[in-house]
């Protein structure tokens, strides 16, 4: 016979593991954002699944970085701009956290490579770790080679990790950027085109940096560029004049698209 | 007709580079024209002061006698009262212009941000002689009554602020001095910090930064541009003469105390040149103007080479 107690934990095994099946690491509801009453997307619902790629396409001006940048409170540095609906992280309220702690969660690395021109790689890459809190030279010392290991940088930098970040190619810059974002450890990373600046190599060498990155963040991606959408990511969301059109395993939306819309797009007949 | 139009065009092209070839030449020559002013001026005053400097030679700089009856001249006092005025106010003044040109570039609502940078430029745009007689009729006595024996009584122990509260002196000038670079420092340091592109500001925001820490973080950028800034706003305190002459008491000494009467190297000029006592007094004066022009012209190409360098730093991003 089994006591209550071990059948309630039994039922919480269950539940966790069905849970984790599909897991959702964000939500949006009614996701609207506007700029000075313009609107720029609307009531976008979307459920971004835990360890994997989402990548995000659409025509220019269709709100991808919009959508983007909404997820890690960064609309709140631009004046005029206004955010409407839910946005849940881990089934949390995305304003019930500090904002500050949601953009430690949610890293971004932003489509022109923008590391601290002031500072070498080293200082770079603990740099958002300095800020938020003080830790141990040791310990630093091993993040900072594990950050830039897993950007795939460390073999090309480590013998020069006091130089100027501006000595490096723009390519090694934006991997720079990538290790910084994981230094401090976050939970979900939102790349706003991090290739479209960069040459075929720097780019391949990005794309399989995402491939590793699949197993302990979940990634959200937004590119121009439809091969890479196909190569990198796991589902595909397609947006189009502010709407998400359709969300759906990235080989569905290249190969059976649901929308006409979609596979106009994916198809290259427009955009 | 086609010809007709071949030969219009051509014509038109002609005359366009006769006056575009016109206006190059008459630029090049208003900019030689400045060139050869500042050579010049360096010649006239080096020539003039000839028989200073073959009579004190080095010594001159590390003299502190200054006796026109006696036919004896030497510099270090003027040097020393520009100097320590100038470092005066820098202190005061630094921390007050970083202050408002971060609240300008990073904090303050449209409103503000467009009245205070308007009084800032009215403010860089008040002759220095009305500051001087500012300093006189409101400082001078303020500081006579109220700041100095203030500090007697608080930090009385240090040897700079001891002796008699006068109202006019090193300190004072190098108060009025600060309110004067102020307005410099706090424009260009807002500048510099507009300057920053946003991609700097949303690096650091996407990091986790604090308000506070994303403003270091821009600083921290900025700080070639503000060191910049720093020293423009030294060149113009060393320079300033009408309104230091005003405040800092004109007494050629060496002295611990900044409540002490000091004197400039710009001061002494304004004052005893229209009434020089002979060649060789006039030819000592032109020798110190020759020293400030040196010091003005390093610190200011320094000051220059900073803002350049950091300028040409942040558009290669
Ligand atoms: N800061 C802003 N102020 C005003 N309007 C904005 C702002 N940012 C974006 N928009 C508007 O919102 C809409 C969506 O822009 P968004 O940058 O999200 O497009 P996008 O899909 O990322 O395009 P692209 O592929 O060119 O990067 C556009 O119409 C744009 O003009
Ligand atoms: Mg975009």
């Amino acid at each position: 016979m089994e006591t209550a107690e071990e059948i309630t934990k039994e039922a919480a095994v269950i539940e966790t593991v069905s849970e984790e099946k599909v897991k959702y690491t964000v939500e949006t509801e009614g996701l609207t954002v506007s700029f000075k009453g313009r609107e720029a997307i609307n009531d976008i619902n979307i459920k971004i699944r835990a360890n994997t790629v989402t990548s995000i396409i659409g025509p220019s001006g269709c709100g991808k970085s919009t959508f983007l940048r909404s997820l890690n409170f960064m609309h709140d540095l631009t004046p005029g701009a206004k955010v409407k609906g839910t946005i849940k992280i881990h089934n949390k309220n995305i304003d019930e956290y500090d904002m500050t702690e949601v953009r430690r969660r949610v890293g971004m690395v932003f489509q022109k490579p923008n590391p601290f021109p002031t500072m070498n790689i080293y200082d770079n890459v603990v740099a958002g770790i300095i800020m938020n809190k003080g830790k141990k030279r040791n310990e630093l010392n091993e993040i900072v080679e594990q950050s830039l290991e897993l950007a795939g940088l460390w073999e090309e930098v480590k013998d020069r990790l006091k130089v100027s970040a501006m000595a490096l190619s723009g390519g090694q810059q934006q991997r720079l950027c990538i290790a910084r974002t994981l230094a401090v450890n976050p939970e979900i990373i939102l790349f706003d085109e991090p290739t479209s600046a960069l040459d075929p190599i720097s780019t391949s060498k990005i794309e399989e940096t995402l491939f590793h990155l699949k197993n302990k963040y979940t990634i959200v991606i937004v590119t121009h560029n439809m091969q890479q959408a196909a190569r990198v990511s796991d589902y595909t969301a397609y947006f189009f004049l502010g709407k998400l059109i359709e969300y759906a395993r990235t080989r569905t939306i290249f190969t059976s698209p649901r929308e006409k819309l979609t596979e106009d797009y994916v198809t290259g007949r427009f955009g | 007709m086609n010809k007709e139009i071949t030969v219009g065009i051509k014509e038109i092209k002609a005359r366009k580079k006769l006056s575009d070839l016109f206006f190059e030449n008459l630029t090049l020559v208003f900019a030689l024209m400045i060139i050869v002013l500042v050579v010049f001026i360096i010649y006239e005053m080096f020539m003039d002061s000839k028989l200073s400097r073959e009579i004190f030679g080095f010594g001159f700089i590390f003299s502190q006698d200054w006796n026109p009856v006696k036919d004896k001249f030497g510099a270090l006092t003027f040097v020393y009262g520009t100097l320590i005025s100038s470092i005066i106010a820098l202190a005061i003044s630094l921390p007050v212009s970083i202050g408002v040109a971060v609240y300008l570039s990073e904090l303050a609502a449209n409103v503000f941000k467009t009245a205070i940078s308007f009084l800032i430029e009215i403010l860089a745009a008040i002759p220095s002689i009305v500051y001087g007689f500012w300093g006189i009729f409101v400082l001078a006595p303020f500081m006579r009554t109220t700041v100095q024996p203030f500090l007697q009584s608080t930090l009385g122990f240090l040897p700079i602020f001891q002796g008699n509260a006068v109202g006019f002196g090193l300190l004072t000038a190098g108060i009025i001095l600060a309110i004067m670079v102020t307005p410099i420092i706090t424009a260009i340091t807002r500048d510099v910090l507009k300057a920053i592109p946003t991609s700097q500001r949303e690096a650091a925001y996407a990091l986790g930064a604090t308000k506070w820490e994303a403003i270091k973080m821009a600083l921290l950028n900025a700080k070639g541009g503000i060191l910049g800034a720093t020293v423009l706003g030294l060149g113009r305190a060393v320079g300033e003469t009408m309104a230091v002459t005003m405040v800092i008491g004109n007494k050629a000494q060496i002295k611990a105390s900044l409540f002490e009467p000091s004197y400039s190297m710009a001061s002494v000029i304004a004052n005893e040149f229209a009434e020089a006592s002979g060649g060789l007094h006039i030819s000592s004066l032109i020798e110190v103007g020759l020293i400030l022009f040196a010091v003005t012209f390093i610190i200011n190409s320094f000051a220059r080479l900073l803002i350049y360098s950091f300028t040409r730093k942040t558009e290669a991003k």
